[in-house]
């Protein structure tokens, strides 16, 4: 099953880099800086995904107290981490030449870092308490109480009057080869984020028994 | 082509940082294969004890 994913993702990435290199126009005012966007916006979209299964993980342990929940929103935490912060590099690399600034503190991009801290507290939260149950529900609660962030950042752009970019995707402003790479590419990351969702849910089952056998023979 | 460096830093970041993360899970992986070796040899000496025990 994941190698297959493994295969059809690799696949998926190649036609990505593809368009985005070869096929794609560039745009008339921005140039070759405008390319960012076709790994910008699917790594922010990857980052909301992997904040909204922290929410839905976090809100089924703390019903169910089931261990396996807790692993899957402690993953998607770890990989929402990875792309958060791809968004905030990637962002600032296109607002230099773009904006003339690295950073504003304009709402989406606040928003955006906020949306970072909290879930990289989400982790040290856990990181941090003496006993390993006790961690995990003051993480998961964090999980819930933090997703009120990701709507804010999501519609920050059209509640605020914002210097990032307005929704083009939604507002039919973008030519179709360009729609059509960016499909492409959203999908692309998408299937990496399941893939490395599943690798990382693995491997924390195997730690947790292996930690559970080792104590088992050692007590 | 102007400013395509800043395209092509993107890029390569958008890689260094996600091949960076999947070095992690396998030095994650490499430690659980260590630590299992570990408990096999644990097992394989009270194994040993046992039998020495016994006869």
């Amino acid at each position: 099953m994941s190698r297959i994913l493994l295969g059809i993702s690799f696949g998926l990435m190649m036609a990505a880099l593809y368009l985005v290199f070869i096929y794609v126009p560039t745009e008339e005012t921005m140039g070759v800086v405008q390319r960012i966007f076709y790994f910008h916006v699917p790594v922010a979209w990857v980052s909301f995904l992997a904040f909204f299964v922290v929410f839905i993980g976090s809100i089924l342990f703390l019903w169910k107290r089931d261990e396996k929940w807790d692993m899957l929103a402690r993953s998607s935490a770890e990989i929402g981490i990875v792309f958060t912060s791809l968004v905030l590099i990637t962002g600032p690399i296109w607002a230099k030449p773009a904006w003339g600034v690295w950073w504003t503190w304009d709402a989406r991009l606040t928003t955006t870092l906020i949306m970072w801290v909290i879930y990289v507290s989400y982790l040290m939260v856990r990181s941090f308490a003496v006993e390993e149950s006790r961690g995990a529900r003051f993480a998961a609660v964090v999980g819930i109480v933090g997703f009120v962030d990701i709507p804010i950042t999501a519609i920050a752009i059209t509640l605020w009057r914002t210097q990032h970019p307005r929704p083009v995707i939604f507002e039919g402003g973008l030519a179709p080869s360009m729609l059509l790479t960016l499909i492409i590419c959203v999908a692309a990351f998408t299937l990496l984020y399941v893939y490395l969702l599943l690798q990382a849910i693995s491997l924390k089952q195997a730690e947790a028994d292996l930690g559970k056998i080792s104590q088992a023979l050692r007590g | 082509m102007e400013n395509s460096g800043y395209f092509f830093a993107a890029f390569a970041i958008v890689w260094a940082v996600l091949f960076a993360y999947v070095v992690l899970l396998v030095r994650r992986q490499v430690r659980l294969k260590q630590e299992i070796e570990a408990l096999k040899g644990m097992l394989k000496e009270k194994s040993l004890l046992d039998q020495r025990y016994n006869s």
